[in-house]
């Protein structure tokens, strides 16, 4: 296990260097998305249109946060459970997309895309969303606000602690952490 | 006969649903301060403290604990010699939910239809009311804030006599194995066994809520929960999933008679943002 201070968005190198229960601490910009907007955007890609941000070497995050009070840059912003998303998730690796942050387990189709296009799944931890706000500076909305919290955003984080859940050469965290402790 | 204005509903119902958002339950907290001396692994021990600092900074900054702030179920028992006047209850109670999370900076995480339009209500109502008449002149509240990433987690089954005591372990410690990390462990299960389909989910709810440390009455059902709750915990998920022997904090069961030819039980997921809160007027 590793500890990792990395700029975002990822390069290919950090990426690839990255192994299933490192811990890191990601600084820069993340785009947010949850189901109702992902899928807008494999609508889009499937009539051949062009997506409202570029997620070419991006990290999107899943969540959606609970409203900004006064003097906070964002309301509490844990990560909600990622297998909603594993329908739609293929398409957008496919686009270049290197980094997801969220929770819970993937399907076998999206590990095996992000294999074959380099990705890594990263951890927050669920449920810790005020400890996980304090990292976000700032939030912008890039696309569909008439989908509220669940608008795709641009978060600026620093040191945003993560970590790696699944990493782009088929290694688990979920399989391996539990099967050390399991004793049946 | 005493006579409530139902505003005072509204500002009940708005008060508890903000205590439950932003204060961690003392029996909650406790029991993940203990499991984070004790877990052995070091990776789960950091996720069980980096829990402790959110529960802290939830309460003294007054924010969401998750930001999933659920939907809003309420439990309330009206006493039969209470009047309510000056307008609707029912709307009265949705008007506090409503404040709650307009005015508190909660989520609104509610959709109308739940297959077509799924739009955004905007204000998370309607939450949901299970109502009891009871002896008195008190109207008293359980209200829980339940957060999905665990409901959907959750299960019922349609047990029979035959499947007995280890059939409902099994059912309870399957759907745990079942559930992994996305509950947000460690989690709380409430368990409801006997009654009918929805009876048994009912109490299952109301078991999410029960006490961690509390045990069931009856040393038969108090067993049961101690067993369930040490298989859990060998099955190895741990904080967040990642391994560990901090995967469930309690099972709390109850029972309710059935019909002799079935025993259902349900099982409902609580994640360890197990936001309720309690109060009377
Ligand atoms: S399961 Fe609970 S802690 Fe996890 S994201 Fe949902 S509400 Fe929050």
């Amino acid at each position: 296990m590793q500890e990792y201070h990395l700029k975002l968005p990822l390069t290919q190198e950090d990426v690839q260097a990255l192994r299933a229960g490192d811990m890191v601490y990601l600084t820069g910009p993340m785009l947010t998305g949850r189901d109702a907007a992902h899928k807008r955007l494999i609508q889009l890609l499937d009539e051949g249109k062009e997506l409202p941000v570029d997620v070419r070497g991006q990290a999107i995050y899943y969540v959606g946060p609970a409203p900004a009070s006064p003097g906070h840059a964002v309301g509490s912003a844990g990560p909600t459970t990622s297998y909603r998303m594993d329908a739609y998730t293929p398409q957008l690796l496919k686009q270049g997309l290197n980094c997801m942050i969220g929770k819970g387990r993937r399907s076998d189709a999206v590990r095996a895309a992000m294999r074959e296009y380099s990705a890594v799944y990263l951890g927050a931890v669920g449920g810790a969303a005020a400890l996980i706000a304090r990292s976000i500076k700032s939030m912008e909305v890039l696309a569909y606000p008439d989908l509220g919290t669940e608008a795709i955003h641009r978060f600026t984080v620093e040191n945003f602690p993560a970590i790696v859940l699944m990493d782009a050469h088929g290694g688990n965290l979920y399989e391996s952490g539990p099967a050390q402790y399991r004793e049946e | 006969m005493r006579e409530i204005p139902v505003p005072r509903v509204t500002e009940k119902v708005k008060e508890l649903f903000l205590t439950a958002a932003y204060y961690i339950g003392a029996d909650v907290e406790a029991a993940v301060k203990a499991a984070a001396e004790t877990e052995p692994s070091p990776i789960g021990k950091s996720v069980l403290c980096q829990l402790c600092e959110n529960y802290q900074i939830a309460r003294e900054e007054q924010v969401a604990i998750c930001q999933d702030t659920g939907m809003a179920v309420l439990f309330i028992d009206v006493g039969q010699d209470v009047h309510f006047t000056g307008g609707d209850f029912e709307q009265a109670v949705q008007e506090g939910v409503r404040q709650a999370y307009s005015e508190g900076y909660l989520r609104k995480s509610i959709v109308d239809d739940p297959l077509f339009d799924r739009k955004n209500t905007g204000d998370n109502t309607p939450a949901i009311l299970h109502l009891r008449i009871v002896p008195g002149d008190k109207v008293r509240f359980l209200v829980t804030a339940k957060g999905f990433g665990s409901e959907n987690m959750s299960a019922v089954k349609m047990c029979v006599a035959a499947d007995g005591e280890e059939g409902v372990r099994n059912f309870i410690v399957d759907t745990a194995r079942k559930a992994g990390p996305n509950p947000c462990p460690p989690m709380i299960i409430g368990v409801g066994v006997g009654g009918t389909f929805e009876q048994a989910a009912l109490i299952a709810k109301r078991m999410t809520a029960r006490p961690v440390g509390s045990h069931n009455p009856d040393p038969r059902y108090a067993k049961l929960e101690a067993d369930a709750l040490a298989a859990i915990n060998r099955l190895g998920i741990g904080p967040a999933g990642i391994g560990g022997r901090t995967t469930c904090l309690a099972v709390n069961i109850d029972f309710f008679p059935t019909h002799i030819a079935g025993m259902p039980v349900a099982v409902n997921i609580c994640c360890h943002a197990a936001r309720h809160a309690e109060g009377e007027i």
